[in-house]
């Protein structure tokens, strides 16, 4: 059957059977584990004394609670410890293989599948993790998963889902100097909304989006849940099989990427697919993109100014009067010039090495402003070596970030990064929920790792554009 | 093997309500990050809405989850998009350990609506006018009654029944009693390895052999 959207083709090769729910029983290709939502799923196992159904297809990795500064064992926080041994048991017992932190491979879970070459187009993946939906970049069906559900991927391989609706984002035209996949995605939350994605998963298309790297794409899918859709993807392309060639699996197993191939190129929707709804971005009037308040959704153009909550819909009306008493902003003014006291350049959603060096080309030469913490923690201990060796820790530390190590540390503040107070944050992350950085006072400004740099040496809030990239050798 | 889990089948919900009014309520709020450094769920009841319910020297705030009046509570009454944000079970595992067995708003997160289900908690939903009606009605009545059909999707609360949707696999799972998935699923093992095997890029080493 032809006019076929990738999410069709790929759900219909996954799929087992209609259980009596009316749910689709889905085959899981790949489980990522890591040690925060899965403790509890091996508990479950073992009260019903089942075993790892398929133990070669699930990988497990240390990133929320591993501390980003001295990661000598036993971890100074005991509940770290705890949680990591924990861990530890588990995938020893059931023959899980684990980039843990003396591998070199350990990272956040959505960097370093796409960086091993286990996150492929045309596979089913899922995480105890929202944010799995990262790995659509690949053109793979990637969804976060409750640890209920990792007990039936660990129990039976499968998952029970009902099928959703697909909307197209088209994203035509091409970005500005300044104005990167991060801004994509934050013009697409705000138009959107943060419901606006409930039922559906996003499909993104468009020269703006086959334009990008893997990185960029993977920015855009890792927020489509933030966009209240529960998956997004890329459709592979030339793009996407350069990368997976370059990765450990493909390096090991050469001959599978021509095996494979035709299944990557045969999962592509067709031209004529149907889609339940389609939305146009033009990429050319986009600017960098902040946000005001304590949604995702609530995001601005930097010269824009932030809205009166009488011109919201009704129902976002309240959110926005709260949200704005909570990052103590005026409707009119811009974020432009926003105080801010802690730069934090990290997280699945920006913390790859492009990510890295983007930001490293605004701060050579230049200085952190006075006051300002600031810090980067790559993404994984790849990208932390990839970025040493040419050169960036030099750059960041010379400007005065400090350079971590890996893992989602301020993202949501679990380990010892934490916003105190109520520090304000230039964040390259994707939350900025009240107390989603460690402190409930804080208050986070989601932008582009290059608007982190920027705001870092500035100290303000500020237009990337303004301040004149150095090229890095 | 066995797998001799009792799964109940959840028809009738009744208890009193627990107004939490707002919308966009994300999972930081019902359940901050920092308690998520356990191993196990028990005893996460304590810290639903922490944050919203203690000030920085743990004096308690204004919330209902420490009003006595709503001490015996069972059914959470919200507005819209509640549960947004992660995918931590640990949201509904501590709003269900501090005794909540149903919630009723105008919308859900889908994440969060499909831990509840995984966890046989009912998330029903009514248009806004409605559940404000009914979130007043609770505050004026804490010890009231709230009764939910998740088969015939209503709600009687006083002299009132009104009508709620529940999305149709959340019905039949509930009502059936078929929302703990792993043993039905388990039980088509073996159409399970087929479809592995039809697929490209499964090694035919992954797939273990038959029990
Ligand atoms: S970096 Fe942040 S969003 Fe990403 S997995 Fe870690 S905590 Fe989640």
């Amino acid at each position: 059957m032809s006019a076929e959207t990738l999410y069709d083709k790929v759900w219909d090769r996954h799929k087992v059977t209609t259980l009596p729910t009316g749910q689709d029983q889905l085959f899981v290709g790949l489980h990522l584990i890591h040690e925060v939502t899965s403790p509890q799923a091996f508990g479950m196992l073992r009260e019903r004394d089942l075993e790892v159904a398929f133990p070669d297809l699930t990988h497990a990795t240390v990133d929320h609670i591993v501390p980003t500064a001295d990661q000598s064992r036993p971890y100074e926080e005991d509940a770290a410890e705890e949680m990591m041994a924990e861990l530890e048991d588990n995938v020893r017992d059931a023959g899980i293989d684990f980039s843990d932190p003396t591998t070199g491979d350990q990272g956040i879970v959505h960097v370093i599948g796409p960086e091993q070459g286990l996150t492929q187009p045309g596979k089913t993946i899922v995480c105890g993790d929202s944010h799995t939906s990262t790995h659509g970049a690949f053109g793979a069906l990637a969804f976060g998963i409750g640890t209920s559900q990792i007990r039936d991927v660990l129990a039976t391989g499968t998952v029970a889902m009902e099928k959703q609706k697909v909307r197209k984002i088209q994203v035509d035209g091409e970005l500005g100097e300044g104005v990167e996949a991060k801004d994509i995605i934050l013009e697409i939350i705000r138009r959107l909304g943060t419901e606006g994605g409930v039922g559906y998963v996003y499909e993104y298309a468009g020269e703006a989006i086959e334009s990008l790297g893997m990185e960029g794409r993977m920015s855009i899918c890792n927020m489509s849940i933030e966009g209240g859709a529960r998956a997004g993807y890329v459709n592979p392309d030339e793009t996407t099989y350069e990368w997976l060639k370059r990765t450990d699996y493909f390096q090991e197993n050469p001959e599978r990427f021509e095996e494979l191939k035709p299944y990557w190129e045969s999962i592509r929707s067709d031209a004529d697919a149907e889609y339940d709804d389609v939305v146009h971005i033009d990429a050319n009037e986009l600017e960098p993109v902040v946000t005001w308040g304590t949604t995702p959704g609530q995001g601005i153009g930097i010269s824009d100014p932030i809205p009166e909550p009488e011109s919201l819909p009704a129902e976002k009306q309240d959110t926005a009067r709260r949200a704005q008493e909570h990052m103590r902003v005026e409707p009119g003014d811009t974020m432009e010039g926003y105080d801010i006291d802690v730069a934090f350049l990290g997280s699945c959603t920006n913390a790859r090495l492009p990510d890295l060096r983007r930001a490293a080309r605004i701060v050579e030469g230049r200085e952190v402003a006075d006051d300002v913490r600031a810090m980067v923690v790559p993404g994984s201990q790849r990208v932390q070596e990839a970025a040493e060796e040419e050169g960036l820790k030099d750059t960041f530390e010379e400007a005065g970030f400090e350079w971590r190590n890996a893992g989602c540390s301020m993202c949501l503040g679990m380990n010892e990064d934490q916003l105190e107070g109520d520090e304000a944050c230039a964040s390259s992350s994707n939350r900025n929920f009240v107390g989603r950085q460690g402190s409930k006072d804080g208050r986070t400004v989601l932008m582009s790792p290059r608007m982190v740099a920027a705001a870092a040496i500035t100290g303000e809030v500020s237009d990337v554009r303004d301040l004149k990239e150095v090229n890095l050798a | 093997m066995t797998d001799d889990v009792e799964i109940p089948e959840v028809n009738h919900v009744s208890g009193s309500g627990v107004p939490i009014r707002g919308n966009d309520i994300d999972t930081d709020q019902i359940i901050p990050a920092r308690f998520m450094k356990v191993v196990t769920f028990d005893g996460l009841g304590e810290f639903a809405f922490f944050d919203l319910r203690f000030d920085d020297d743990d004096n308690r705030k204004d919330h209902p989850f420490n009003e006595a009046r709503y001490q015996d509570s069972s059914v959470l009454v919200v507005n819209s998009n509640f549960g947004c944000g992660s995918s931590r079970e640990h949201a509904p595992q501590a709003l269900l350990r501090w005794g909540i067995d149903a919630i009723i708003g105008e919308s859900f997160a889908e994440i969060f609506a499909g831990n509840c289900l995984a966890l046989g908690i009912p998330t029903v939903t009514a248009d806004s006018e409605t559940i404000a009606d009914l979130q007043d009605w609770v505050d004026a009545n804490p010890d009231g009654e709230l009764e939910i059909d998740i088969e015939a999707e209503e709600v009687t609360y006083g002299d009132e029944t009104i009508a709620v949707t529940v999305d149709d696999a959340q019905r039949k799972a509930l009502v059936e009693g078929v929302w703990d998935t792993t043993a039905l699923m388990k039980s088509n093992a073996a159409a399970v390895r087929e479809t592995a095997r039809e697929l490209p890029y499964v090694d035919d080493a992954a797939i273990p052999d038959a029990e």
